[in-house]
């Protein structure tokens, strides 16, 4: 048997989503930049993707602009705006838990001169508000925060952020990673306060390679990428129409049936965590309600090192990550974990479990039933 | 412009009667390797000589590139070939040569001629100061020095051809691949046992490899490293079989029964055990390692002496005396540097304990593993069984 709970780091892509791909490179293969027939009826599909996209969001299509994926949202949402508004002020705002692609360019922008301030979590990963409201001030340009965490699932209250920034910053940027969020909760950007939206194709049983970010109208941004001046210049580059088509019917499927979707993968969570509890050792990190994501569940286990156990569980057919990436001689130890308080010694014995509408029962039974068998071996033989 | 290399070997030429079994694996080598770059080569024999010659297009960087990696190559000459002519023909063909591969005429030179060829109407003396003589007077700016020259221009008069050469690039040296039978390496993912096996190669040696893997304490990528390193080993030596052995219920058994500051030691032991098995079968003569002497526990004079004796075969240990920078170095060169040192645990270190012992003794050693005597033959006999022979090409 075979039970793939890994969904946070990618998903299978949906037959109806293979289907249009395979039209759009095929039969349809056109260039929507090109002046003839096949490029126009190219184009279509991009515009319906846009269309689709824009009702999921409540926001208008012109407002959703395709990049690369979740990297380049963040890249070009993030880079962008500072860019486009350091001559406001240079103070710019995110948390000590983002992903790399969050994380990574605040350094980036921190070397180019801009003052960056890491506002930390509390114990179940939620932004400090009290910490936020302190760093907030006149030269505060950009906030950006992710809507779920990718390694425990906390979900950070959007609204409630995004309303503090307005009254303590009011010309202050709101950009929200809802990589992990996007599918799994409804968002409407506009009511929350949002001003940028990054979405990842692939974490939605979309392709690889595509995403989108969304920008509210009359956004001060610029582009990050220059050329041909497609998507009005805001992005250049040949248009994806394979990967847009096939993110368009992807994001139309997850919000169809919305709440039954989502349901079920909570049912599903909760089942996990139950069997789980039967099992000596192990405790999940964050919260586990209807408060968490409905997909994520971060395991850490006593007395067992995390790449064992996942490489254990692969050899079963369980396909896991660790909550962060370790080795011996490279200990990479988590953000996230260290910033919930995770004690020294799960920080390299933890799991991230994550589900999608394809998990079934009998698979989250099957990997407990592995887990059970091989946590008493594993814990047998330790470094000494 | 440049067509043909002339191919200097060094120790083969020193033979005697098997010298032929040398050049013609020299040449098979050659031909091997240039098969599978962009081009059409000839490779060939002449006189006691080696050329390469290409046959029209071919990129010059990627077939030099391609000649320093093979083991028994000295040097290796670029040169201009011409059939057989007379001296204002000659004249002509060196003043060209020098025009085009020094756009800097500032430098001192050396005519050197060889004049095999005895019909040739001049003598060699007299052909270095009249091609001396023309040089000075079409590049003013050259300087004659005789006894260290900057450029030595070298001009061959052999029986049919003609060869003009200046330049000399360094070649690996060693052997031909293929000249001296076979060893068995133990290869871990580490920066020591690729380079150990690389310089027993470059003696003509051709390799067999053992890996020891020990899932899930062992991942899936550290195997597929370990293939990586073999290929890129295999650059130079040509192909290797590679046998990957599921070590883990061997090392979990040892955990279990033996005193765990001997645990590395004991592993070891049947890792040697292992790999010699596998060397018989293949009719390997030797076993190589990449251990270096009191590098870490297990490779203390002591534990050497209680490893070694495990075997009947000559085990090879090429960086015995190396500093690990040395290794690193070499490493470097042959490119497997980079490689080595992605993070993956090898099965060495997974349950390495505390403070192994670094003084063991033959006798002690034997005792704990009558411990092992209920099941460690059946064991061993599984992980032959079981194991997964991977042929590696470059």
């Amino acid at each position: 048997m075979e039970a793939y709970l890994d969904n946070s780091a990618t998903t299978r892509v949906l037959d109806s989503v293979k289907e249009i791909m395979i039209k759009t490179m095929t039969e349809d293969f056109g260039n929507p930049s090109s002046l003839h027939k096949k490029g126009v009826d190219a184009e279509h599909y991009v515009k319906a993707a846009r269309e689709e996209i824009a009702k999921t969001l409540k926001a208008k299509p012109a407002e959703i602009i395709f990049t690369s994926g979740g990297t380049e949202s963040n890249n070009m949402a993030i880079i962008g705006t500072a860019l486009a508004n350091r001559r406001r002020g240079k103070h710019i705002i995110t948390s000590t838990i983002e992903h790399a692609s969050v994380y990574n360019v605040f350094g980036f922008l921190e070397e180019e001169g801009f003052r960056v301030s890491y506002v930390p979590v509390d114990e179940h990963g939620h932004l400090r508000l009290d910490e936020l409201e302190k760093v907030l001030d006149d030269e505060t340009i950009l906030v950006s925060v992710m809507y779920v965490n990718n390694e425990i699932g906390s979900v950070n209250p959007v609204g409630e952020i995004a309303k503090l920034v307005r009254a303590k910053a009011p010309r202050a940027l709101v950009h929200v990673d809802a990589i992990q969020a996007y599918g799994k909760f409804r968002i409407n950007p506009k009511q929350l306060g949002i001003d940028l939206l990054s979405v990842s194709a692939h974490k939605i049983h979309g392709p690889k390679g595509i995403g989108f970010l969304y920008i509210k109208e009359g956004t001060k941004i610029r582009p990050i990428l220059f050329g041909g001046g497609q998507q009005k210049g805001m992005r250049s580059g040949t248009d994806n129409v394979p990967g847009a088509a096939g993110l368009g019917v992807a994001a139309r499927e997850m919000y169809n049936d919305f709440d039954k979707k989502t349901d079920y993968l909570y049912h599903i969570k909760e089942m996990f965590i139950e069997k789980l509890g039967t099992i000596e050792g192990t405790r999940v990190n964050g919260l586990t309600g209807r408060d968490s994501a409905p997909h994520v569940v971060s395991v850490s286990f006593d007395g067992v090192r995390s790449e064992v156990l996942l490489h254990a569980l692969e050899d079963k057919g369980v396909y896991v990550s660790s909550g962060s990436a370790c080795s011996s001689n490279h200990p990479a130890v988590s953000g996230t974990l260290k910033g919930i308080g995770v004690e020294k010694e799960y920080l390299d014995a933890t799991l991230r479990f994550s589900f999608s509408i394809f998990t079934t029962e009998a698979e989250i039974e099957y990997c407990i039933q592995c887990l059970s068998e091989l946590l008493p071996m594993l814990r047998r033989y330790r470094r000494m | 412009m440049v067509q043909v290399f002339l191919i200097k070997y060094a120790e083969i030429a020193i033979k005697g009667k098997n010298r032929y079994l040398f050049e013609d694996a020299l040449v098979r080598q050659m031909r091997r390797a240039l098969y599978k770059i962009d081009g059409q080569f000839k490779v060939f024999k002449e006189s006691g000589r080696v050329y390469v010659k290409a046959e029209g297009h071919f990129d010059y960087d990627e077939t030099v590139d391609c000649l320093q990696k093979i083991f028994g190559i000295v040097a290796i000459c670029p040169i201009v070939q011409k059939s057989k002519m007379n001296f204002e023909e000659l004249k002509k063909e060196v003043l060209a040569h020098i025009d085009s591969e020094y756009p800097d005429k500032n430098f001192t030179f050396k005519v050197f001629c060889r004049r095999v060829d005895k019909s040739f109407p001049m003598e060699s003396n007299d052909v270095n100061a009249a091609l001396g003589e023309a040089i000075l007077e079409a590049f003013p700016e050259t300087k004659v020095d005789v006894h260290d020259p900057e450029v030595k221009i070298n001009v061959e008069l052999r029986p049919t051809l003609v060869n003009i050469y200046s330049k000399s690039l360094p070649g690996q040296g060693g052997m031909p691949a293929g000249t001296s039978g076979k060893a068995t390496l133990l290869l871990s993912g580490g920066i020591d046992s690729p380079v150990a096996g690389y310089m027993i190669a470059k003696r003509g040696v051709t390799l067999d490899a053992v890996y020891f893997h020990a899932p899930p304490y062992t991942s899936e990528r550290a195997k597929e490293k370990v293939v990586d390193l073999a290929k890129l080993v295999a650059v130079y030596t040509g192909p290797i079989r590679l046998h990957v052995i599921n070590f883990t219920e061997i090392q979990l058994y040892i955990y279990d029964q033996c005193p765990h500051d001997e645990l590395t030691i004991i592993m070891r032991r049947y890792m040697m055990r292992i790999a010699e098995m596998i060397a018989k079968e293949s009719d390997s003569l030797g076993l190589i390692t990449g251990e270096s002497l009191g590098q870490v526990a297990s490779q203390t004079i002591q534990s050497l002496a209680v490893t070694n004796e495990v075997c009947t075969l000559p085990v090879y240990r090429p960086l015995i005396a190396f500093d690990k920078d040395d290794i690193v170095k070499v490493a470097k060169k042959i490119n497997t540097f980079e490689t080595s040192i992605l993070p993956y645990e090898d099965c060495c270190t997974i349950f390495v304990a505390k403070h192994p012992v670094t003084k063991p003794i033959v006798k002690a050693i034997a005792k704990s593993e009558l411990n092992l005597a209920e099941k460690i033959d059946e064991m061993v006999a599984r992980a032959l069984e079981t194991r997964e022979i991977i042929d590696v090409e470059a």
